[in-house]
């Protein structure tokens, strides 16, 4: 299932340096009981294990050979044949595995970049500028959030067939670039951060729109950015349902279409069961990193433009 | 500064005075927005005007007819017709009903208890414990889908291996059960980025509110029922009204778990059944109505949702 982020509109404009430290706050005077302390204690382990070991169980998995896949306890390690695992990955199909990861590479980071530029340079002439037909754009922008994204994918692809697009990268990268969330959160995220006298200020030294944009304003958006970056990416490595419709040559394929592939081949070719699940870990490690050396960023990107998506 | 900047800086406090070299400002916006613009219009709305028009037509000969005049016929709604007297396109909608109904509560409220408990003070390791509850939100739903369906198959899974061994036969992937499978790979995926919306949100509720009601004597509980829940009733609402349509719209997971089971049909969700029609059928006419359905059965559940939830917000006050 697709989850779109949600955000509401910013419940006071601040200014983005201001510092906001309330997880201490109410630490003053709240006191739990032990028993409430145990409670939560037990609770919340049960929690990061229900969320923690599928992924731990998949690390194991991933270095056991086929047959101790079948035979060994599934949450302990057997022979240890990760590495073996890995070369089997990089040579199955003359390491179509890595294709695929290099286009889903593509396909989520050049998208997630253009459509970031696109969001921001939207949300901030929304945000800035009061021009006919700009309470249309916001209205459409609003209620294309409604459609879900998977109801357009067969649409978009008969589209695709029309113009000749399907089966090519264009067909998956550039639909994902239309991305109405982005450029909402960008407005807000503009409305809250760049002070209209700085946009007056940047005129009077003589800048022109063009470079208030690029040299003033995308650096008080970039925290913004971050955000809505992160989103998309995350969005478009998740695509699935169009570029299964779109893409016929599993050449071009990303990782997800083609570990889905895989798995409903397993069903005649057992060997590959171990490459599924080595390729399941190795395809999550990059967006897991990205996420977490990344959290820093977009948690202040949100505190500081009081958008809570 | 100098004379032109000084006569620039007067324009730009009066903006309705026109001034030749002041038409940047006019024209920007719109040069800003171009990009956007093209492409809402050709991968949102040009889409559904090309999925409507198809709907309307049958392609007369087998083959990849598409397009052209040939071969296609202007029949009214009659792949409309086709698609509601299909069972299985039927059937799918009251699946993913019955799913919502239970998955979305479910999936919010162990959001919601989890964003209450992260807002006070009872926990600790608190980034330790949000980090492994938002980290499933980074793994793809096929990717998370193909983990559960390890852990699901009694050939691999320790958990069902475990539960046998102490006398409790399970098996996830029955035909009464897969849903509530799949529900929870659905759970597993999203409770992180709701709990992390719905925990942002308490954390702009003014603390001073806290304070005068423990001063009241208020207990945590209470404090969360009374004034955390409808401080942040909008944002719970959001969450609401999105995963609905993210029920809606279900496909990722029951079309990769088919690998493991054959309890899942080829039109078990409304969007698997437009893919079939699609992809295994042909029929793009029928893909084409079937998707259409989706969108405004989707549109009027959107509708409904934010009709109540408003109601009941207005009660609330």
């Amino acid at each position: 299932m697709t989850q779109v982020p949600v955000l509401a509109p910013p419940v006071s404009p601040e200014p983005a340096s201001k510092p906001r430290n309330r997880t201490r706050v109410h630490a003053e005077g709240e006191r739990p009981s032990p028993a409430a302390r145990v409670a939560a204690w037990i609770f919340m382990g049960a929690t990061a294990l229900y969320f923690l070991v599928p992924v731990y169980w998949l690390i194991v998995a991933a270095t056991k050979s086929t047959s101790d896949l079948f035979s060994t306890p599934g949450f302990w390690f057997a022979e240890f044949n990760l590495f073996t695992n890995l070369a089997a990955l990089t040579e199955y199909d003359n390491g179509i595995f890595w294709r695929w990861m290099g286009n889903s590479l593509i396909y989520s980071g050049v998208g997630s970049l253009l459509m970031t530029f696109i969001s921001l340079i939207s949300g901030y002439a929304l945000a800035m500028y009061r021009f006919r037909g700009r309470s249309v754009v916001l209205a459409a922008v609003l209620g294309s959030m409604l459609i879900p994204q998977t109801v357009l994918a067969q649409p978009t692809y008969l589209l695709l067939v029309e113009i000749g697009l399907n089966n090519t990268i264009w067909g998956v990268l550039i639909p994902s670039l239309a991305y109405p969330f982005g450029v909402l959160l960008a407005f807000v995220y503009a409305q809250a951060s760049v002070p209209q006298e700085l946009l007056e200020a940047a005129r009077l030294d003589g800048a022109s729109e063009w470079r208030a944009f690029f040299s003033i304003a995308l650096k008080l958006l970039s925290p913004g950015g971050v955000t809505i970056m992160l989103f998309a990416f995350i969005g478009s490595w998740n695509n699935f349902m169009l570029p299964l419709l779109v893409i016929s040559d599993a050449r071009l394929m990303p990782v997800t279409v083609g570990l889905s592939g895989w798995s409903q081949a397993a069903i005649t070719i057992p060997g590959l069961q171990t490459l599924v699940v080595i390729g399941a870990l190795v395809s999550i490690i990059p967006i897991v990193v990205v996420f977490v050396s990344l959290q820093r960023y977009w948690r202040s990107g949100l505190a500081a433009g009081g958008v809570r998506f | 500064m100098s004379t032109a900047a000084a006569t620039r800086a007067a324009a730009a406090r009066t903006p309705r005075r026109r001034r030749r070299g002041g038409g940047g400002e006019r024209v920007a916006p719109y040069v800003f927005l171009a990009p956007f613009i093209f492409l809402f219009l050709v991968f949102l709305v040009l889409p559904i005007i090309v999925a409507l028009y198809t709907s309307f037509f049958q392609t007369q000969r087998s083959g990849l007819g598409f397009g052209g005049g040939d071969g296609q016929k202007f029949v009214w709604f009659d792949n409309y017709a086709l698609a509601f007297s299909n069972p299985g396109f039927i059937e799918s909608f009251g699946r993913v009903l019955l799913f919502g109904a239970v998955q979305v509560p479910v999936m919010l409220a162990f959001s919601l208890v989890l964003a209450l408990l992260f807002d006070s003070a009872v926990v600790r390791w608190k980034r330790f414990f949000q980090l492994s509850v938002f980290l499933p939100y980074a793994v793809p739903s096929v990717v998370a889908a193909l983990i559960w369906g390890f852990l699901y198959q009694p050939r691999v899974s320790p958990i069902v291996e475990g539960l046998t061994s102490i006398g409790v036969p399970v098996n996830f992937l029955a035909p009464g059960t897969v849903l509530w499978s799949i529900a929870n790979v659905a759970v597993w995926s999203v409770v992180g980025v709701n709990m992390i919306i719905l925990f942002s949100s308490l954390q702009t509720v003014p603390r001073e509110m806290y304070e005068a009601a423990r001063i009241d004597g208020a207990g945590e509980l209470r404090m969360a029922l009374q004034i955390k829940l409808p401080m942040i009733l909008p944002a719970l609402i959001l969450t609401m009204l999105f995963s609905v349509i993210g029920t809606l719209q279900l496909f990722n997971e029951p079309m990769t778990m088919r690998s493991v089971t054959s309890n899942i049909s080829g039109d078990y969700t409304p969007n698997m059944a437009v893919f079939s029609a699609t992809t295994l059928g042909g029929d793009i006419n029928l893909g084409s109505a079937m998707a259409i359905v989706i969108g405004l059965v989707t549109f009027v559940l959107s509708v409904i949702v934010s009709v109540l939830s408003n109601r009941k917000r207005g009660s609330a006050k």
